[in-house]
Parts: C-alpha cells; structure tokens; sequence
C-alpha cells in the first residue's frame, strides 16, 4: 500500500516529477502529484495551466496525436505500473481509467448500445450479463429510471444533461478503477449539474475521482483533495476546504478568492 | 522510492499481466494498418502503370520515329505506306474543339456562379443545383449522339456548307457538358469569401454586381482558376463526343466549321481496328496517349502555379 | 453646409444609382439566362433521345442480341455486360478505395509517404480516361494476358473511378467528429475497433452515396473500354456465374469477350443508316434512366442517412 508522505491517505496514483510536451511546447513541468484512493481529487487553475493535460496523461489520450511526449514517471497503485512508461500498452490503461469528456459525446447508437459497448470491445457477448451490467451501470449513473423502458432509443434523443450521466454509465460499466471527468458540466444548465455533481459524490465511495474544472464552487462542493495548477506547474495540493480557506501559497490564495483566472 | 527499483518491478509485473495477451491483438491491428496502407499505395500503383506504360510503348515508337518529325510534320498517317507521323494534326483537333468549348462553358459557368453564389435565394440555389449537376451525369456518348444528330443539323440550318462532321458542334456540346464543372467549383469558391468582405462593399454602396466583379470574384480567383483548369482538362480528354461529331480525319486546321480527329478520336479509331500488338501502327497510340497526358498535366501545373500565386488568406 | 446642398447631392447620385441599379439587374438576368440556356440545353437533350427513341423501347429490345437487321436488334448482351462489369469494378474499387481513405484519415502520419499518396490521388483524378484505357491495355490486356474480357473491363473502370471513391469516403469519414473516436479510445478500444465500430458505420450514409455516384460515372464511360477491345457486336451471352459442381459458382464468364451499354450505343450511331439511329437513340434512353436512376438513389441514400445522423 503506498501512503503519501503529506497528506497519510492511501494513493491510487501518483505523479513523479511527469512533464509533458506537445512537440516542442512544454505543457507540464516537474508535476508531482498523489491522488487518494476511493476520494475525488479536483484540479483546478486558470485555463491553460495544464489540468486537462495532466488529466489526459491518466488514461494516455495524448498517445493518439503525433508529437507528444511524457518525461517523468506516473505510478498506478497497488500494482506500480508506470502509466507514461513506453513498455506500458495504453489500450490496457484506458481499460482500466475510464474517462467522461466535457461535451456530452454519447455515440450515435442506442441508449444499450452505448453502455455495453465497453464490454463488447472487453469479449462479452452473453446477452444476460451484458442486460445485468447496463442496469448496474445505468443505475450506478442514476438513470436509470428515465430510461429503462428506452433502451432501444437513440442516445441523441436523450437531454444534454441524460447524455452526460449515460457518459458516465458507459464509463462505468466496465468497472474502472479510477475514472477521470473533464469540465463534466461546462455544457450544461444548473439543474443537470446538479445531478451530475451529486452523482460524483456518490460514486466516490466506488471508484477514485480525479476532476478537472474551471468552477471552484464546484471543486468545493465535491472534492476531498483540490490541487491547483498554474503555468503547467503544480503550485499546491491539500485537503480541499484548506485550499479553500487557509492555502499556504499567495498565488492559490488570489486565484480561490477570484482575484485572477 | 527508488525509481530504478520501481522500474525492474513495474516490467515483472506487466510482463507476466499483459504483454502475451496483447500481442495478439497487437498483430492483427498491424496487419490491418499494413492491409489499408496497401490499399492506399495502390493508387500510387496506377499512377506507375500508366507512366510506365505510356513511356514504354512510346519509347519504343520514337526508336522509329524521330521526336523532331513528330513535332514538326503536318501530317499524320500512319496507316499509309508511306506513312507520316506528326501529332500536329491531332493537337489542332484537340486545341480548337477545346477552345470552343471553352467559350461556352468559362463566360456560362462564371455568369451561372455569380448568379447562384450573389443573387439567388438559397431554395433556388438548392433546386437548381442538382439539376445542373444532371448535366454531368448524362454520359458523355449521350452527348455525343446528341452532337451528330441534333446540334449539327441545328447549326446547318445556319450554316448551310457546314458539313456533318465538324468540330464546331462537338466543342459545343463539350462546352454544355463541362458547364457544372466550372459552375459548381467556382460557385463553391465564391461562397467561401466571407460575408464580412461582402459587407464591406456593400456599405460603400456597392451594387451586388460591383460586390460581385470587383470583390467576391477577385478574392476567389484561385478556387476560380482551379475551375477553368478542371474545365480544360475535361475538355482535352473528352472522347465520345469528338469521336461520333467531329469525324476521324487527322487533318492540321484550325477552323471549327471543318471535320478533324482530336487525339483521343485517333487512339479510338485505332482501338476499333485491329491493329497487331507491338506493330509501329499499335505504338502510335500510346505515343498519342503520352502527349495528351503531358498536355493535361501542363494545364494542371499552370493551374496550380495560378492558384498559388491568387490564393487570399481571409 | 445647408441642407439644400445635401438634397441636390442626393437627386444627382440617385440618377447614376439607377443606372447602377439597371446594370446590377441586366447582370441577374444574364446569370439566369444561362442558366436557364444550360438547363434547357439539358431538356432538349433528354427530350431529343425521348422522342427518337421511345417508340423503340419493348422487352423485344431488352430481349434481342444484336442484329444486322436494325428492327430485330436489341440490347440483352449490352446490359448484362453493363451488370457484370459494374459488379467487378464495385468489388475491386469499393474495397480498395475506402481502404485507401480510411488509411488516409484514420491512420497516416504526417510523412513523405502520405504526401506522395494525396498529391497521386489528386492528380489521378484529372487524368482523362481514355489514359487509363491505354494503360489497362498495355498492363491488363497484354501484360497480364487478361485479354479482352470482362475481368479487364471491370479492372480498367476500377482503377479510373478509384480516385472518386477514396475522395468522397474521406470526406464522410472526416465528417464523424473526433469527440466520438475519444469517446470510443477512452473506453479502452483499439485502433480497428474505433474505426470499425464508429468510423465506417458514422459515415456510411456518404459512403455509399460516394459509390453509387462513381459507379453511375463508370456506367457511361465508354472510350476507356473502346481502347481495350470491347466488342460491339456480341451475338451469345457470357457462361452462367453458376456450376454444376460444388460449391456451384462459376467464374468462367469473368473471362469472357464482353460489350457494354454505351459501347452498343456508339456502334450503333456510328453507323450511317437512319433506323440504327433510332436503336441507338433508345439504347441512349435506357443508359440514361440508369445514370440517373443511380443518381436519384444516391441523393435518396443521402437524405436517409443524413436523417439520422446529425452532429
């Protein structure tokens, strides 16, 4: 089990001095960051700081452009898997992170479709535990009871906000162990982000939450851990209410305060 | 932690987990890549095929026939005993029924973008497109009967001594039938000019035509010049309708009111004979082949250069 | 200044703005005039082919061979030949001409290689086509010893509509927003399976329309086929596409002389006499309700497809 030395929770994950390029443009400088097991852990920072860039080392988005490259180590726990290792097979990653994108992008199937798809490309084809799972997943993603007499209908049919909590299902469905939401409701209206941030509390009981917003009030709301991010560096991370009233850098303190951002 | 420790433990650890069963996959995602790359590369294969066809056959013609007579000799007849080979003849079948195709289809297609792109309310535009497009569709031996039958005599109701084959009729209809071609890509560069340049114009107090002519039009010049070049190429390869109007006869003339054969008619008239496989007579149509090539790819690289030199950047 | 000025002004300029107004308005009208000429020329054509042809079309003509004797000939070897050509040219060009766009868009790197591919295709399709005929004749006829049969005809349109149908798969596929591929890579799919799964069915409404207009192309082309040898004058039918032994298909008939539909059209206004004219105009009529025909199903298919996919 490894600990973290500042905070003593149990890590899922951990950053080791992880810098990130996009061709020559330097995106993420020395990051070293833990984010605790079975918590949600916020990124904030002004736009451009670097956050979703971290977010999408995670899972290794940045393999499917050209160009991009990871220095540095990013450790998956318990098993320590270095995740940026080039050894490392990023379709296994992915199998095992899964990720809700900030515009809702449902595929233009089926409501069943877009859950089981996850366990098609993963083998199963047993059409019962393929109905059990989607049920476990829709419930998971409390939605269930909007659509469990729609199956069949199509995902676009569906209210932004019901796209977005059927993203989440078919994050959920394939069991991952941590799952990585960016700017989840910068696409939606107050009441569909309500859902979606009560959701998020929920389901860390689950699975680890690592999420990245523009929105402090929201990072406040449903994270455990904050870290905040400035110029591709990592300026500092802590228990969230302590980033929210007491942080230890003059810059965290102007940026939660809404001097800048 | 140390980090090289770590890394010998990580490699134990997915060695044994994932390697081996990847690798499978693995192996069949990259034998897909290399089955898709194939298929992409065989395009770069044709394009092989028909060089290395077209040289070879003409370079074995011009170990027979020195390149200076082929440029220079007024006549081409092959088939004779005594035979001459120059591809003039057949370069001014092809250059005037091109012309005159031209001349219907650049001042028509221009004045049809401007009026869809400028003028026209969007449910006309969207109406009448297709239609034009109908004018493509028709296939090209169509035209050609059409030619024969219907706008030759159509004209000699005019032109009392034009005689039945000529190539006046045949550039016409070439000229009908390359109309959609300059109209819609033209049409589609206009429309790319943005409505801010428009707007410009028009709150100087500009007409739409002025708009048009001294704003819209010379800011899409370049997708413009593309156009005229893929009318030109069109026209230099069009076959159907030289060979069923405008007659067989290589004869070096410039005046459309006469029968000439164009260079795709000669490798045509050829192809309906039975001329034996290597004979100097089967060569004359690859050589023939190989100048039409060069032309079209002449006008091609003159348009590429226009097009570079009038590209806008908005 | 008085506002008297202003009004004198405004009475002198609104002398020239009619006249502007009047040349802006003869511009329209000239715009529409050709179009209107255009589009007329198009009804005369298409009513021109009717009325030489009508009388002619009966099954007797669908039913014939061809003849020496203008009145008993007819067009069962030109439109089966049409049917099996467009069937080989569909099943070499469509598989390798999707391969080829969804290698150009879903895997190329930015390299030497993939330029040398897109410059290739660009120029290819402004290559004229009866080029592509005299390579088919080199290459195919004598190179390969193809012959003249149907395997080359269906080869040769193949290669020539190739370029149309890797430009207009790309574009379909291009239209499949890349959201959707993340979508799909995050939930731990492979390369294949992204493309696979998404990209083909996302885009297939273009797709198929990018076919059928190629093969409505191909089914007129007729100078290509010319230079490899088809025949005009082909009196039985191929061998059946069936055997009698298993697994019962034949594919003798690919090796058979072949004609098409405008092949037998072009013999057939090629000749002097007036009554093969009228043959000729009739077999002009049935290409042409298959050239549109095929273009009403693409723009059909389009529409289906475009109903039901929206980003």
């Amino acid at each position: 089990m490894t600990v973290s030395a500042e905070t003593g929770t149990v890590l899922k994950a951990e950053a080791k001095q992880l810098s990130f390029f996009y061709g020559t443009a330097q995106a993420l400088k020395n990051i070293s960051l833990g984010i605790p097991d079975r918590c949600a852990t916020a990124l904030i920072g002004p736009s451009g700081c670097g956050k979703t860039t971290y977010l999408r080392c995670l899972n290794r988005m940045h393999d499917l452009y050209p160009g991009n490259r990871y220095e540095g180590e990013l450790w998956l726990y318990p098993e320590q898997i270095n995740l940026v290792s080039p050894h490392v097979d990023p379709i296994e990653i992915r199998m095992r992170i899964g990720m809700v994108f900030q515009k809702p992008n449902p595929f233009p199937k089926t409501i069943y479709e877009n859950v089981a798809y996850g366990l098609r490309i993963r083998g199963s084809h047993g059409r019962e535990d393929l109905d059990q799972a989607v049920e476990r997943a829709l419930r998971d993603a409390a939605l269930w009871s909007e659509v469990k007499d729609r199956l069949q209908d199509q995902a676009f049919n569906l209210s932004g906000g019901q796209q977005q909590r059927l993203c989440i299902a078919r994050a959920l469905a394939t069991g991952p162990e941590i799952l990585l939401f960016d700017e989840p409701t910068s696409a939606l209206d107050p009441t569909a982000t309500a859902r979606i941030e009560e959701l998020v509390t929920a389901l860390k009981q689950k699975v680890t939450i690592v999420i990245v917003t523009h929105n402090m009030q929201q990072a406040a709301r449903v994270s455990d851990y904050t870290a905040f991010m400035y110029e591709g560096r990592l300026v500092e991370c802590d228990r969230t209410e302590r980033i929210f009233t007491n942080p230890s850098t003059k810059l965290t303190e102007e940026y939660v305060t809404g001097r800048f951002g | 932690m140390n980090a090289d420790i770590a890394k010998t433990h990580v490699f134990k650890q997915t060695g044994e987990a994932s390697v081996s069963p990847i690798l499978a996959p693995r192996l069949k995602e990259k034998a897909i890549e290399l089955l898709l790359l194939a298929a992409a590369l065989m395009s770069v294969a044709i394009t092989a095929g028909i060089v290395g066809v077209l040289v070879y056959e003409s370079a074995a013609f011009f170990r027979q026939v020195p390149l200076w007579d082929f440029v220079t000799d007024p006549q081409w007849t092959p088939l004779f005993s005594e035979p001459h080979y120059g591809i003039l003849s057949l370069v001014s079948g092809t250059l005037v029924t091109t012309v005159v195709a031209l001349l219907v289809a650049i001042p028509a297609g221009s004045l049809i973008a401007i009026y869809l792109s400028e003028y026209a309310p969007r449910s006309i535009r969207e109406a009448i497109k297709p239609a034009l497009e109908l004018l493509s569709a028709v296939p090209t031996v169509v035209y050609g009967y059409f030619a024969l039958l219907f706008v030759t005599p159509a004209l000699q109701a005019i032109l009392p001594d034009l005689p039945g084959f000529n190539m006046l009729s045949a550039g016409l209809v070439i000229g009908l039938m390359i109309v959609p071609y300059v109209s819609s890509v033209s049409e589609d560069a206009m429309r790319a000019v943005p409505v801010s340049l428009r707007e410009g114009a028009y709150a100087l107090g500009a007409t739409r035509m002025q708009t048009a002519l001294r704003v819209v039009f010379p800011s899409a010049l370049s997708g413009i010049a593309a156009a005229y070049v893929l009318g030109v190429s069109r026209a230099i390869g069009e076959t159907m309708v030289v060979v069923i109007a405008a007659g067989m006869q290589p004869t070096l003339t410039w005046n459309p009111l006469e029968p000439a054969a164009t260079m795709t008619a000669y490798i045509v008239q050829v192809s309906l004979g039975d001329l034996p496989h290597g004979s100097i007579g089967y060569r004359t149509i690859f050589a023939t082949g190989l100048t039409l090539l060069l032309m079209t790819l002449l006008f091609n690289i003159a348009g590429h250069v226009l097009r570079k030199r009038y590209r806008q950047v908005y | 200044m008085s506002y008297g000025n202003v009004t004198d002004k405004s009475i002198d300029s609104s002398g020239r703005t009619a006249a502007r107004k009047r040349m802006d308005r003869l511009f329209a009208v000239l715009g529409l005039l050709s179009l209107f000429s255009a589009l007329m020329a198009l009804a005369v054509l298409l009513g021109q082919l009717a009325f030489d042809g009508a009388d002619r079309l009966s099954w007797q003509f669908m039913l014939s061979y061809p003849s020496r004797f203008a009145d008993q000939a007819g067009i069962l070897t030109a439109w089966i030949g049409t049917a099996l050509v467009m069937l080989l040219t569909a099943l070499t060009a469509v598989p390798l001409g999707v391969g080829a766009a969804l290698y150009l868009e879903e895997y190329a790197r930015r390299n030497l290689v993939t330029d040398i591919i897109e410059i290739n295709i660009a120029n290819l399709a402004g290559v004229p086509s009866i080029v592509y005929g005299l390579m088919a004749l080199g290459l195919l006829v004598y190179g390969c010893r193809l012959g003249q049969s149907f395997l080359t005809a269906g080869l040769t349109l193949a290669m020539l509509i190739l370029p149309i149908v890797i430009i207009a798969t790309r574009e379909a596929v291009r239209a499949v927003p890349p959201q959707i591929r993340e979508a799909a890579y995050a939930l731990g799919a492979t390369k294949w399976q992204t493309v696979k799964d998404h990209a083909i069915p996302y885009s297939m409404g273009g797709i198929l329309t990018g076919m059928i207009l190629a093969l409505s192309r191909a089914v007129g082309e007729t100078a290509p086929l010319i230079t490899v040898g088809a025949l005009s004058f082909i009196a039985f039918l191929p061998h059946p596409p069936w055997g009698p032994d298993f697994p019962f298909l034949s594919l003798q008939w690919i090796f058979d002389p072949f004609t098409v539909m405008p092949i037998q059209m072009f013999n057939w206004v090629s000749r002097p006499q007036e009554a093969f004219h009228v043959n000729a105009a009739a077999a002009g009529l049935v290409l042409l309700i298959m050239t549109l025909a095929m273009n009403a199903l693409a723009i059909a298919v389009r529409a289906r497809y475009r109903k039901r996919i929206h980003w």
